[in-house]
């Protein structure tokens, strides 16, 4: 309870000026606050990667929800970040014409070069590996997204090229 | 094909369109003509008689979803609203990703025309978050129209208002089910609602509300524009107009090609992708997307139709076409597609939600060799209990049965091998084991 308290009187502090503006411009758009749920947790996860249990709340209580309510929103959605990921997300397609194509052996070898499994951030906190629902590239199989860039027909001997050189993926 | 229609300004060597360039193949003038000389009702009558069917999936004729809108004095006061389904996310589908990464007003100028007919004066692009290319083209082309006066205040002075948001999405398959994306988009977890209300009359904020797919709405310029009986003789078959067909999987030139409503899959697989790779057979295919039962090589010659693909045992769906060869293992196919679905269950009903993840592990045990005849008797239980219509919440458990019960069917061999050999025969030649379940 007194937990609770502390973090509660921090909240008006949590999150920026610039994300409540953002996250306020959102509330235009919608007849009830907790219709901007999602944009403004993406909002708040565009700055920082993730969404804390702190900017959670914090956004919570601008938009008249109970805390609880928005984590139900939050975890739903596999978009939305809980734990802290990497400075890129990997979204790693493992659908069906991606895994006829080998994708599972594409799979393998990121881990092995990354040293990580899905759901996991590699030790230099680069890069977080996550599976993705389908990403609608099947005739480029095997495909995966790292951060914003779509990478298709990945073979074995790329990833290994991918992950030698550190510059990888500036923004295109 | 000669004449192509919604993918006339997409080509290998074509660049992607903006204003000037759509404007000047033609762009924009069904949204003219419209806004000049055709009501809401003569439009709802054109695109109702040229006989359109929505091209998500389901193939519900699309005049006939916008005429259960209220009009005029039926509707109480208030906002309607106009929604495009942009969520692609069926494994195997990837035909909306190219309409709106190269022909983004295209899409835009079929979404004004929808709010016209049905009188929406607020309408949402729902596109998944992972499509980043469609995304800023999308809204780049959307200040154009802001520009031109196609969007905002008395579009081409007809009085007619309307706003246009490209809202992209946090994730979750289910978010590709209507009324799971209205409460995403109302801020919500993504579970699909209880029909009736239908959101033709209770949609997005309780508002009437109509959800069209991509590829539909694309239609809709070249149908006000052209007309209804010009629609109807692109069809080859039963149905009108031209569809966008893909083909994935281990063939020569996969791919997506525009051709005629009705053209065999034969002219598909072997015209367009060039058939199987070398060394591979044709073994089956899901003719339209992952929740698509399997049909074999003697449907070859059958016309992509939708009632043609709905009496041979499937469905038409997205159009997009999944090979499975003859070295990759079925039961492994299908495996990871009820993965996926398990994966993706909303979680509201127990048939979903318990069904699939223990529909996963029967086959992941029949997979690794550890299944029995019991197993299988399984399956067929979960087949007939969770594929039933009416056991479910929604759509996406029975469409999750589609591609296993087929298999059980065509494959059925299969599966006694590798029960009666305690392993995968295809174990030699397959892509390494499959993840097990519970770990994503």
């Amino acid at each position: 309870m007194n937990n609770n308290q502390v973090i509660q009187t921090d909240l008006a502090n949590v999150l920026t000026e610039e994300e409540i503006l953002e996250i306020n411009q959102e509330l235009s758009h919608v007849p009830y606050k907790s219709g901007a749920a999602i944009d403004a947790l993406k909002i708040v996860q565009k700055n920082r990667g993730w969404v804390s249990d702190a900017c959670l709340q914090a956004i919570a209580r601008h938009l008249d929800m109970s805390s609880e309510d928005l984590e139900g929103v939050a975890t739903f959605y596999n978009l939305i970040y809980r734990r802290p990921v990497g400075e890129k997300v990997i979204l790693f397609c493992d659908s069906v014409s991606c895994w006829i194509c080998g994708c599972d052996r594409i799979k393998e070898k990121v881990s092995q070069k990354l040293g990580v499994d899905f759901g996991e951030t590699t030790s230099d906190k680069k890069y977080t590996l996550l599976p993705v629902p389908c990403l609608g590239a099947c005739d480029r199989a095997p495909v995966m997204m790292i951060g914003d860039d779509l990478l298709t027909n990945l073979s074995e001997d790329e990833i290994d090229h991918l992950f030698a050189d550190s510059d990888f993926g500036g923004d295109k | 094909m000669k004449d192509r229609v919604l993918t006339r300004n997409i080509g290998p060597d074509l660049e992607p369109t903006n204003m000037a360039a759509y404007e000047k193949n033609g762009g924009y003038q069904g949204l003219k003509k419209a806004m000049k000389d055709l009501s809401p009702k003569d439009c709802q009558d054109l695109v109702s008689s040229s006989n359109l069917r929505g091209r998500g999936g389901a193939g519900f004729p699309t005049g006939m979803k916008w005429s259960f809108v209220p009009m005029g004095d039926k509707c109480t006061p208030g906002h309607k609203y106009l929604v495009c389904n942009a969520d692609e996310m069926e494994p195997g589908a990837f035909k909306d990703r190219l309409l709106m990464e190269y022909d983004p007003h295209q899409l835009i100028e079929g979404m004004i025309l929808a709010a016209y007919t049905i009188g929406a004066d607020l309408s949402y692009i729902f596109i998944r978050g992972e499509y980043i290319v469609s995304i800023k083209r999308l809204r780049d082309a959307l200040s154009e129209c802001y520009e031109k006066g196609y969007l905002g205040k008395n579009i081409l002075g007809n009085g007619f208002d309307l706003e246009m948001h490209v809202h992209p999405s946090a994730g979750r398959y289910i978010c590709g089910e209507e009324t799971a994306l209205i409460n995403a988009l109302e801020g919500k977890r993504a579970n699909p609602r209880a029909k009736p209300p239908f959101p033709q009359v209770s949609g997005l904020w309780g508002r009437p509300t109509i959800v069209n797919n991509v590829e539909t709405l694309c239609n809709i310029p070249h149908i006000i524009d052209r007309g209804a009986e010009w629609f109807k003789s692109l069809g080859a078959g039963q149905d009108s107009g031209t569809k966008l067909f893909g083909v994935s999987g281990r063939v020569i030139n996969p791919g997506c090609w525009e051709l005629p409503m009705g053209t065999p899959i034969r002219e598909i697989l072997e015209g367009c992708a060039g058939g199987m790779q070398k060394g591979l057979e044709l073994k089956g295919f899901l003719p339209g997307g992952g929740s698509t039962d399997f049909l074999v090589p003697e449907h070859l010659d059958l016309a992509m139709d939708y009632d043609v693909i709905g009496k041979a045992g499937s469905r038409m769906g997205t159009g997009t076409l999944i090979i499975l060869d003859d070295q990759t293992c079925p039961v492994g196919m299908v495996l990871n597609l009820i993965r996926f679905f398990a994966h993706e269950s909303c979680g509201f009903c127990t048939p979903c939600r318990e069904g699939l993840p223990w529909t996963q592990q029967v086959l992941l045990n029949i997979e690794e060799g550890r299944g029995t005849e019991k197993d299988l008797e399984t399956l067929a239980f979960q087949i007939n209990y969770i594929g039933a219509i009416g056991n479910t919440h929604c759509a996406l458990a029975p469409g999750a049965i589609e591609p296993l019960q087929s298999a059980m069917k065509y494959f059925r061999e299969d599966f006694n091998r590798h029960v009666s050999g305690h392993s995968c025969p295809y174990s030699s030649v397959s892509k390494t084991s499959l993840k097990k379940p519970g770990v994503h």
